[in-house]
């Protein structure tokens, strides 16, 4: 029977010749992640299970990121938990802060997922790796205690919905006005248990920072998973942070599909999410008159190095709107390092923004830029769901690093095409 | 198992950002994190909330981030189960790990009113309306879920296994 990428990858990791949707799976599991929120309940439950070691030490990635630097005692706390649990089970892949950064950003850096793989994490993002070939996939925090005391978890096999890209994006549209437009069309259920498959001729024409960015969205569409065709970018990526072997599977070519969208990348607009669901989408264009308090620019979506790039190329010796607060935040320790050996930083800086270290805190009105009643923020993370940046009555619009840009330069949202 | 309790009513796409809100995680204790239950769309709810009382909602519910803390406070706030016309599938599987009842049924979840009495034979799949007295037939799950379930979530599930 024909099978889908992610079919494929499952069946490999269940030990079975096929696979079809719908079936209920048990699969090997290669990766299992937690974080600073969800790791704490993971392990309680794991102490639960009476278990004497973990599955393999080498095959858990535990990520303190959404409240680090601890940002209060609570935080401490749980961060404290998670070190002690990461020290008493010999976890290789614990990442103190001075090591990592957001976890999304930080896993394919450290080449600890290649394609092929099966990976779970506690965290909705850990779709990311489709990127990379992988399937991937957020689950809860007794899914990941359970796959840390078994190496396994249990899966019910997606359909999928085919997306085939042609064309080329235009200057100042990226990987995250595509995936925008993608769930403007499709909506935050449109992919709801499904796999997102991502191929055709125009993949080449996405760099692996924009392909990393789009299949962290997948979720936003309700999908189990976004996966992406590998091809000689995919394999240049890995190779150039990887030692561990990989597998490539391709779809067979007349698998079957619930849906096939043709996206001409060329077609696309720089394009923004308006409050409050990702789904909300309009062509900047369209955007009218809004007028901002706050610009975020990071985050496991666009907190990468051509997401720096694409701010610093706006910033460059313009100046941010007096009275707009901009917030940049590389996603890793190594993007850090490299945002500054570009001299992108004092581009940031001169311009009147200011440039944080790694942290998801301001994505989900943690910390590091906290909202208050009735502000407004463009932000290049994911979600602009009623309070996710602070007060229940803020605003999130969601954009592109370039879009950002020229928003906090113009203190309203803005084309950059226009600039 | 059969439970009865008055409904609560929501719209499509209810995000667990709403269901807990991110800034209260720096706890994961499910009895100081229920106070903040669905606060930033309905303040009243962890006040009026019963033992047995039943969400009824929308499309998608429990979209968003991956936090088992949202099936945990509401269970911890004593609902006895979710009726929606679809949900989010990390939420659904997190409640089935943790033995928070969900039932799937659009006709259901399109009908039941706010303050109505709901009760809910889980065996049978049905739902009844005890206000109008009409019935509900939902997807009932399939027999793996269904073990977890009856084991009360998926690390009692493991252990006896």
């Amino acid at each position: 029977m024909a099978m889908t990428m992610t079919q494929k990858i499952l069946a490999a990791h269940a030990g079975l010749s096929e696979v079809k949707a719908g079936q209920l799976i048990e699969a090997k599991l290669d990766l299992v992640l937690g974080n600073d929120i969800t790791a704490p309940v993971g392990i309680r439950a794991f102490k639960k299970l009476g278990k004497k070691a973990v599955f393999d030490r080498d095959k858990i990635a535990l990520v303190p990121d959404h409240f680090t630097p601890n940002k209060d005692i609570k935080a401490a706390e749980q961060c404290k938990y998670i070190r002690e649990f990461a020290r008493e089970y010999a976890v290789t892949n614990y990442f103190e802060i001075g090591e990592a950064g957001i976890e999304h950003a930080l896993l394919p850096e450290k080449g600890l997922v290649t394609a092929g793989d099966v990976v779970i994490g506690a965290d909705s993002h850990t779709c990311t790796y489709g990127a990379l070939g992988a399937f991937s996939t957020g689950v809860g925090s007794t899914d990941m205690a359970a796959g840390m005391a078994t190496g396994e978890a249990w899966f019910k096999v997606p359909a999928a919905i085919k997306f085939t890209l042609t064309g080329s994006m235009s200057r100042f549209v990226s990987g995250k006005d595509v995936i925008l437009h993608i769930i403007g069309r499709i909506g935050v259920d449109g992919a709801l248990y499904k796999s997102m498959e991502f191929s055709g001729d125009g993949l080449k024409n996405l760099s692996m920072d924009d392909r990393l960015c789009m299949a962290n969205m997948a979720i936003e569409a309700g999908a189990k998973n976004g996966i992406f065709e590998v091809d000689d970018k995919t394999l240049a990526y890995i190779n150039a942070h990887s030692a561990k072997p990989y597998t490539v599977y391709r779809a067979d070519p007349n698998a079957a599909y619930d849906a096939v969208y043709e996206i001409d990348l060329g077609k696309i607009r720089p394009t923004v999410s308006f409050p409050h669901l990702p789904d909300n989408t309009r062509a900047i264009d369209d955007v009218g008159e809004v007028a901002i308090d706050q610009v975020v620019i990071g985050s496991c979506t666009n907190g990468r190095i051509e997401d720096m790039r694409a701010a610093a190329e706006i910033l460059k010796g313009r100046k941010v709107k007096k009275g707009v607060r901009v917030i940049i935040i590389p996603g890793t320790q190594k993007i850090y390092l490299q945002t500054m050996h570009e001299g992108l930083v004092d581009i940031f800086i001169e311009a009147g923004a200011i440039f944080s270290m790694p942290t998801c805190g301001p994505c989900l009105g943690g910390h590091m830029g906290v909202l208050a009643k009735g502000e407004r923020a463009v932000s290049t993370t994911n979600r602009n769901f009623v309070g996710r940046m602070g007060h229940p009555e803020s605003e999130v619009y969601l954009a592109s690093p370039a879009v950002a840009a020229a928003s906090a330069v113009m203190g309203k949202i803005y084309n950059p095409e226009l600039l | 198992m059969k439970v009865q309790g008055k409904a609560f009513k929501y719209a499509d796409n209810v995000d667990t950002d709403v269901i807990i809100p991110a800034r209260y995680l720096n706890s994961s204790d499910p009895d100081e994190l229920k106070k903040h239950c669905m606060e930033d769309i309905d303040k009243d709810f962890v006040d009026r909330v019963e033992p047995g009382d039943i969400i009824a909602a929308g499309k998608n519910f429990g979209c968003g981030s991956s936090r088992e803390h949202a099936p945990m406070v509401i269970k911890a706030c004593g609902v006895s189960c979710v009726i929606a016309e679809t949900f989010a599938r990390i939420f659904y599987r997190n409640a089935v790990n943790i033995g928070l009842p969900l039932l799937e049924c659009k006709e259901a979840a399109d009908a039941i009113q706010a303050g109505e009495r709901v009760s809910v034979d889980f065996e049978a799949g049905l739902i009844k309306n005890e206000n109008t007295g009409k019935t509900y037939r939902a997807e009932k799950y399939p027999p793996f879920m269904r073990r977890i379930m009856d084991a009360g979530g998926l690390v009692e599930y493991i252990i006896k296994k």
